[in-house]
């Protein structure tokens, strides 16, 4: 119980509340006898008064004021409207209210009865003004009184700026307000949108609340309210229009069309299909709708614009994304053609828009080259599929072969055209930040704080995405050494939270792993030797061991066929979906709890191979990717899944429904699963039923 | 140190059952229906629900249904949302929700929601984000979701939505780890949860975490046992559970029991009760 203290109570003690509760008991089913039988006299309504000042919880005795209230207004009508007797009534009420209040002054049931009597619009809004401020002295943190406030700011027509002007006052008076820090961050939000275009405004406004804040931060940096108004000021100083990030393929490339549509890997797969299809996919700095063949247009000989449908790929699929891809269908009669150009221009007219309101508003484009080469491919067909195997003997560390130079040459300079990062925002943005990384410096030089550290890392890492899209930074490096090192102090100096600060510093090491060629090149290996005829030499990319527990810097890694996450604490996969050339995945020995969480697996129509084993499925009670799965749970999916063929299969369908939503659209060649709870022999023959493409499953074959 | 004390809990819950006539029952005798979901539940968790009188329960909880189809919080209150979710849940618990008029309580629900998608929680208009998910988990246990306008309530809901990336109860108003419950688990439910930000929410409720191991339900406030399952909860449902130290916060829940008679409270050595015995059982599974 809130504010009481346990304690056995005395002989006295229990014999006063057992009187007490008598006399309660009696008050309360007198009033409920005079609710039941609409009596409201005097007498009666001095009833009710009592109940509520005793019990303002009671919320029937606040419906039967109403109802009273209701019965004297009917009655006034029918005499004349007396204004003097409907105020008095109607003050009457808010004493009541106020008596309720000071017996428990978080009591909803009385602070909506006094909006329900203000609505009635015959009280003073004055009066109200006068004592939400007498109540907030008492208590700043009611967030019933910041509401009631907000309710009668509305009905005097109170400008947002006097109100800005209130919130200033309140911390003033006390920095650790996070009500009143809270509620600047709305009022301003409402003003920035008023002022709409007018950036400089909301940049000069901004530079004011960065100084007021660290007041704020200064004076107390172990309070956390001003630092989430800090973290708020930093994302609005940070949002910039949307762009494109990258694509694949990427711009001034040439590829085989072998490579793109994963042929090379598996060609005794393919030999059989006639179309040629690849996927074409845009990475944009930031979720955006509109996207759509208006404002993307392909140029290429073979294809026609209008049919392009062009599909968002998060894992959710809804309206903003930040990958939107579509499939390029080349003509099945194209058996052999040297430099197919395709023009992929970007944001014809600025219907791109993020979920930010900023629309994408200058045109960028793309072009690369494909051809199809005309060899022999029937000796490809009858060769049987051989075990992917992981091991490290594997793979050879990558030597640099002419055109996987070019490649990764390309992708890491992220270009597309220069003309599409808009100049005059981003500027500003720099220097803001520039100046509050200076600022977080000198305060961690003289208190070690935590969330001032947190602040820091989170800084730089947003001055690094600045400087990521070429906006000038004065030489001023990333030195993510400095930021993971951060992380590394904060797991220690808050190890409550270790995993948050893991998962945060997982996105840095993987933006410093993807920085440069260099490093890139460091982790990139090549599959099997040159010599082997059934596969074209592959790169693969090896990620294990390195105590990731996310996915990130995808937009750099677009060009990945192969790639080996094992060993880490992955936890969840979103990002991947976008890898639409992944073809063989090992995810083994990380934290990966449910099939739920493999929900982005479903998007990557090449994927081949994918190992699984000794992960957490089926080791927990609680499966936490459940809702952020799209599934019949969610009311998302439609259940009408054809489960007739799988009756037989051994398995308690509904209780693998999540197992079958993964599997049944993907076609896997090999898949290892073991070393997860979940595993039994009738999970692995349903899982063969559900894919007939499957040849190896925990290393046994098929047969 | 720690160790969940089954045995008392499950002794005080029942003797909580018998107790009308103190003053604590009397005074909240308006929200009995919720007190019994929260002890039922608890019985339920703890495997003891057999030892209450499932008939006897039911029969009081029907008639705790007002005329209009809502349910009031004991016989002879007015009906509200508030209570109608409880009941509903109560009978759940027991399988039997047959002896509901489906239809009837369906449309009380559906009748209360509004032009904007928010719910009111009865005839008299009061808005909140909590009678926003009372109505969609209400609805959701009946398999009767499509009477109500999910768009729109989905739209309200995400108009509560933060700038801290948490929700409040109505447009404006601040985060509590409460209403974050209410509005994450609404999101959940009608698989809207693609809306929220779940780095910058996860952080907001791992933040309440404080020193002790509890959890408080917002910035600079004190921790409290109820707060392990709003911010527990949610922090499940956004996947961000890892952000927080479970260990800790299973000894703080330990510490708060009433080991001699049974009982959780708010903190440690303050006054036990049900709600919070409730809250504390759940977080600790």
């Amino acid at each position: 119980m809130h504010g009481i203290y346990r304690k056995t109570p005395s002989q006295d003690e229990q014999e006063a509340s057992a009187l007490k509760a008598i006399e309660l008991r009696d008050l309360q089913s007198q009033f409920l006898h005079l609710h039941h039988n609409k009596i409201y006299t005097k007498e009666a309504l001095e009833t009710s008064a009592k109940l509520l000042e005793v019990n303002p919880e009671h919320y029937t005795g606040w419906n039967y004021r109403k109802l009273a209230v209701q019965h004297f207004l009917n009655h006034q009508s029918e005499t004349e409207a007396d204004s003097e007797s409907i105020q008095s009534v109607l003050n009457e009420e808010l004493k009541v209210v106020e008596n309720a209040l000071k017996k428990n002054f978080k009591s909803y049931g009385a602070w909506y009865h006094r909006k329900w009597v203000l609505s009635k619009g015959h009280s003073s809004t004055d009066n109200e003004l006068r004592l939400l401020v007498k109540f907030q002295k008492l208590d700043s943190r009611n967030f019933n009184a910041w509401n009631y406030r907000r309710f009668i700011t509305m009905l005097k027509k109170i400008s947002d700026e006097e109100e800005l002007q209130y919130t200033t006052d309140m911390i003033y008076d006390n920095f650790s307000n996070y009500s009143a820090w809270h509620n600047r961050s709305v009022l301003l939000s409402h003003l920035f949108e008023k002022r709409g275009e007018r950036q400089s405004h909301k940049e000069s406004v901004l530079e004011e609340e960065f100084e007021f804040v660290r007041n704020a931060l200064f004076t107390d940096p172990d309070d956390q309210s001003g630092w989430f108004y800090h973290l708020w000021l930093l994302d609005q100083t940070v949002k910039l229009e949307p762009f494109l990030l990258s694509s694949w393929p990427p711009h001034g490339s040439s590829r085989s069309v072998d490579y793109l549509d994963g042929r090379n890997l598996f060609p005794s797969m393919h030999s059989l299909s006639k179309d040629r299809m690849f996927p074409l996919v845009l990475y944009f700095s930031e979720p955006v709708e509109g996207v759509n063949s208006s404002t993307v247009t392909i140029e290429c000989e073979y294809y026609a614009n209008e049919d392009v449908i062009w599909r968002p790929l998060s894992a959710n699929k809804f309206g903003f994304s930040q990958v939107w891809f579509t499939y390029l269908n080349l003509p099945d009669e194209v058996h052999s053609l040297k430099d197919c150009h395709v023009k992929v221009f970007v944001a014809q007219f600025p219907d791109i828009v993020s979920s930010s309101g900023f629309s994408c508003s200058q045109t960028s484009h793309i072009v690369f080259s494909l051809c199809v080469p005309s060899h022999d491919r029937e000796h490809a067909e009858g060769q049987t599929v051989p075990r992917f195997s992981w091991k490290d003997k594997e793979f050879y560390s990558h030597a640099t072969q002419s055109h996987d130079a070019s490649l990764l040459r390309s992708l890491h300079q992220l270009k597309i055209a220069e003309e599409s990062k808009s100049k005059a925002a981003s500027d500003w943005s720099m220097k803001i930040i520039s100046n509050e990384i200076a600022h977080c410096r000198e305060l961690l030089s003289s208190t070690n704080c935590k969330i001032g550290k947190l602040t820091l890392a989170r800084l730089l890492m947003a001055q690094n995405k600045l400087i990521s899209y070429g906006i000038p930074n004065d030489g001023i490096e990333v030195h993510y050494e400095e930021i993971l090192g951060l992380y590394h102090d904060l797991m220690k100096l808050d190890p409550v939270h270790i995993c948050c600060y893991e998962d945060e510093s997982s996105l840095v090491l993987l933006k410093q792993v993807t920085s440069s060629m260099e490093s890139i090149l460091r982790y990139c290996y090549q599959y099997g030797d040159s010599t082997s005829p059934r596969m074209y030499p592959c790169l693969c990319l090896r990620l294990n061991g390195l105590s990731l527990s996310q996915i990130g810097s995808v937009e750099r890694l677009l060009w990945i066929q192969m790639l080996d996450l094992s060993h880490n604490k992955i936890r969840s996969i979103e990002g991947l979906e976008a890898l639409q050339l992944l073809s063989c995945l090992n995810l083994s020995n990380n934290k990966i709890c449910s099939f739920t969480a493999l929900e982005p697996l479903r998007s990557l129509k090449s994927l081949k191979v994918l190992n699984i084993s000794y992960n957490e499925i089926g080791a927990h009670a609680v499966n936490t990717r459940r809702y952020l799965c799209s599934s019949p749970m969610t009311h998302t999916v439609e259940n009408d899944w054809n489960f007739k063929e799988f009756t037989n299969s051994g398995v308690k369908l509904t209780n693998h429904w999540d197992v079958f939503f993964i599997f049944r659209d993907l076609n896997l060649i090999q898949l290892d699963i073991m070393g997860n709870a979940v595993v039994n022999d009738q999970l692995k023959s349903f899982l063969f039923k559900l894919m007939p493409s499957l040849k190896w499953l925990d290393g046994e074959n098929r047969n | 140190m720690g160790e969940l004390k089954t045995e008392k809990h499950v002794e005080y819950i029942l003797s909580v059952e018998k107790r009308k006539d103190d003053f604590v029952s009397v005074v909240m005798e308006h929200l009995r229906l919720n007190g019994a979901y929260w002890g039922l539940t608890t019985l339920d968790i703890l495997g003891k629900l057999e030892a209450v009188d499932q008939d006897e329960v039911v029969s009081w909880v029907m008639q705790c249904q007002h005329k209009s189809g809502g349910f009031g919080g004991n016989i002879g209150h007015d009906p509200h949302l508030l209570y109608t979710l409880s009941a509903i849940q109560v009978l759940a618990l027991f399988d039997k929700i047959e002896v509901l008029d489906i239809e009837k309580v369906s449309n009380y629900i559906a009748g209360l929601q509004n032009e904007d998608g928010s719910f009111s929680g009865d005839m008299w208009g009061e808005v909140d984000t909590r009678f926003s998910y009372i109505a969609i988990c209400s609805l959701a246990l009946l398999h009767q979701l499509d009477k109500i306008n999910v768009e729109k309530a989905v739209k309200y809901i995400l108009s509560c939505q933060n700038l801290d990336g948490g929700f409040g109860c109505t447009p404006g108003a601040e985060s509590h780890a409460g209403q974050i419950f209410c509005c994450v688990g609404a999101l959940a439910i009608t698989g809207s949860l693609h809306h929220v930000d779940e780095d910058l929410l996860g952080w907001w409720l791992c933040e309440r975490q404080v020193k002790s191991g509890g959890l408080n339900g917002r910035p600079e406030k004190l921790p409290d046992v109820c707060y392990s399952w709003w911010v527990l909860s949610s922090l499940i449902m956004i996947d961000r559970v890892h952000w927080i130290d479970k260990e800790k916060l299973v000894k703080f829940i330990l510490d708060c029991q009433d080991k001699e008679n049974g009982g959780i409270s708010d903190r440690p050595d303050d006054a036990v009760d049900v709600f919070h015995t409730y809250f504390g059982v759940a977080g600790k599974c």
